[in-house]
């Protein structure tokens, strides 16, 4: 069980206790209570399918932010095997927000990017709280490139919310990293499987975000800035969010309606961190599944379709 | 009567459409930086820079074009592209259709087909008069199908970019659009075509981590605010004051981000130059 609750769980951790009470009380004294415990528990289901079937934006922006969920970091010691991280872009440094290495997917060898956010505050501190640095986009970028040359395809991993905004950041060139990591992915001569495990915001996001399959973990969320950044810049209002997660339509399920993105990834109910490793056999499902596809069609279709994919979005009218 | 002291004057009304735009009202106009006065004769000659400090006053679109392209030459693109609502934002209908009357624009981009002494390419301009020039499905559209038209014409493209970043009201559509320009960019980058990126007064956010940072050669505006993130929340963020001069052109040119500098009234004879360069291909060795 978790250890941090989310508000709209707390109804339903109360009655879970009382039921754990009931049958240690039962147990201890022995009166047999299981027609009631029976009701409880029942009660208990309907509840949690009640709570968890009608999350509203807010509601999965919380579960998509929980310090519990799992990330990049877990995921790569569920799915993948003998991960070697690879440092740096080059050029400046290192970003601890951004990882990527070489590892083995099914016995295959892959890249493997993504953010990587803390599950406590000191190491948030020192992943700088999954927003990464033009150095982490270049390193991005940079892997990508040698997965390319070595015929490796890539998987990223998106859970951060934005691109850093700082005055090392704007020194050294966060638009430009980000312009560059979209164009070159167009043209990145491999697969490119893209999941947002968490959070997907901004530019930032988008930076490892180009790909021929876009798929989002059931309460991941994806918006072009956080609900906070939207509420404050288009109401001068941060404390909006549970508006603003609503209006920019950035669950998951809005945004395989809108053709953002291919596919929804189930979680365990109540989501990833109430069972990280269930939550990881489902992507690891899900992947395999999404890269044999990819690996059967030739390259040269395979980077037509992943433009087209991108060129087609947009709505308007001839008017 | 005590009573008329409480009455609304009445102000004659003129039509939005009747009053002529961007040229400043009356004979005189003040420098936002130097205070300086400019008559308006002297400062439409200078092309709206200031005569004293050299301060550049935002451009429109259409004006932008009038005094860079031949006379005569230009002939607009995809004129009839409107914005549609797609995350059903209750505000962004009407506020939509009020920019378009007051900026007199259907959206916050121009393009089309124009050229410099006689040498043709494909143009694109921002209008920060509309929307702060920010960047959702039409504008993302019309700068992808102008790209694509200097590949089918093979061309180069200039765009004047100028751009509070990607519109908020589209959403995560806007967010696309960024990936959408940066793939016919790719495409044009392919066919080996130039791509010059004039960066002007502002260029922000998703436009300037999208296309506008993308070209062959990228020119800016003197003291033009050119960054990713706007001042204002990076200093809520790092709570400190940014240093004077932060994103500026200067700055983005000490940074090594941008090629050059260049002042509005230099910027033809740049751009007629750099065409120039191209306009043969290179050579190649026997």
């Amino acid at each position: 069980m978790p250890n941090i609750l989310l508000d709209f769980e707390k109804p339903l951790v109360e009655l879970e206790a009382k039921i754990e009470e009931l049958t240690s009380f039962s147990k201890e004294k022995g009166i047999d209570l299981s027609e009631e415990i029976k009701t409880l528990q029942n009660k208990s289901d309907s509840l949690k399918k009640q709570i968890y079937g009608h999350l509203s934006p807010w509601q999965r922006v919380t579960i998509a932010r929980h310090p519990e969920r799992p990330g990049t970091l877990d995921y790569i010691k569920y799915i993948f095997e003998d991960f070697v991280e690879l440092h740096g872009d080059r050029s400046y440094g290192d970003d601890p927000a951004i990882i990527g290495g070489i590892a083995r997917f099914k016995g295959q060898p892959v890249t493997v990017i993504g953010h990587v956010k803390g599950k406590d505050t000191k190491e948030n501190i020192a992943r700088n709280f999954g927003y990464a640095h033009p150095e982490g986009n270049r390193k991005a970028i940079r892997l990508m490139e040698q997965a390319e040359k070595f015929g490796r395809p890539i998987f990223t991993f998106i859970d951060t919310p934005g691109a850093y905004c700082g005055i090392g950041a704007e020194e050294r060139g966060q638009a430009q990293a980000i312009a560059a990591n979209l164009t070159r992915m167009m043209t990145i001569n491999m697969p490119i499987i893209v999941t947002i495990l968490g959070e997907g915001a901004s530019g930032g996001a988008l930076a490892i975000g180009v790909g021929d399959h876009v798929a989002m973990l059931e309460n991941a969320v994806y918006s072009i800035i956080t609900p906070e950044g939207y509420a404050s810049i288009l109401w001068k209002d941060s404390t909006r969010t549970q508006e603003a997660a609503a209006a920019m339509k950035m669950t998951a399920p809005d945004l395989e309606q809108l053709g953002v993105i291919d596919q929804i990834i189930p979680e365990p109910l109540g989501g990833a961190h109430k069972n990280p490793q269930e939550a990881a056999k489902l992507l690891c499902k899900s992947m395999q599944k999404t890269l044999a596809a990819l690996q059967k069609i030739p390259l040269e279709k395979l980077l037509a379709k992943r433009h087209e994919k991108f060129r087609s979005i947009g709505q308007f009218v001839s008017g | 009567m005590l009573k008329d002291l409480f009455r609304k004057p009445k102000y004659v009304t003129v039509r939005a459409d009747t009053v002529k735009k961007d040229i400043p009202e009356g004979l005189w106009q003040k420098c936002p930086v130097c205070s300086e006065i400019l008559y308006s004769k002297e400062l439409e000659k200078s092309l709206k820079t200031c005569s004293k400090c050299g301060y550049h006053f935002r451009m429109a679109a259409r004006e932008r074009i009038r005094i860079t392209v031949d006379e005569g030459s230009f002939v607009e693109l995809d004129t009839e592209l409107v914005s549609i609502n797609p995350l059903g934002d209750p505000d962004y209908p009407a506020k939509l259709a009020k920019t378009q009357e007051a900026a007199q624009l259907k959206e916050a981009v121009v393009t089309g087909e124009a050229s410099i002494d006689g040498k043709p390419f494909i143009i694109g301009v921002l209008d920060a008069n509309f929307f702060m020039g920010t960047m959702g499905s039409v504008v993302g559209e019309k700068v992808t199908r102008a790209i694509e038209k200097a590949i089918a014409k093979k061309v180069p493209l200039i765009m004047f970019c100028a751009s509070g970043g990607a519109r908020m009201q589209e959403g995560i559509i806007s967010l696309m659009q960024m990936a959408k320009t940066c793939g016919a960019l790719a495409n044009l980058d392919e066919a080996r075509l130039l791509y010059i990126s004039v960066l002007t007064d502002p260029t922000t956010g998703g436009v300037s981590a999208s296309f506008a940072s993308m070209g062959d050669i990228i020119l800016a505006e003197p003291g033009a605010l050119i960054g990713f993130t706007g001042a204002r929340v990076i200093e809520q963020t790092i709570k400190q004051k940014l240093p004077e001069g932060f994103q500026t052109a200067e700055f983005m040119l000490k940074h090594g981000f941008i090629d050059r500098v260049v002042h509005r009234t230099q910027m033809r004879n740049t751009l007629a130059l750099l065409l120039d360069f191209h306009a043969a291909g290179g050579t190649e060795n026997a």
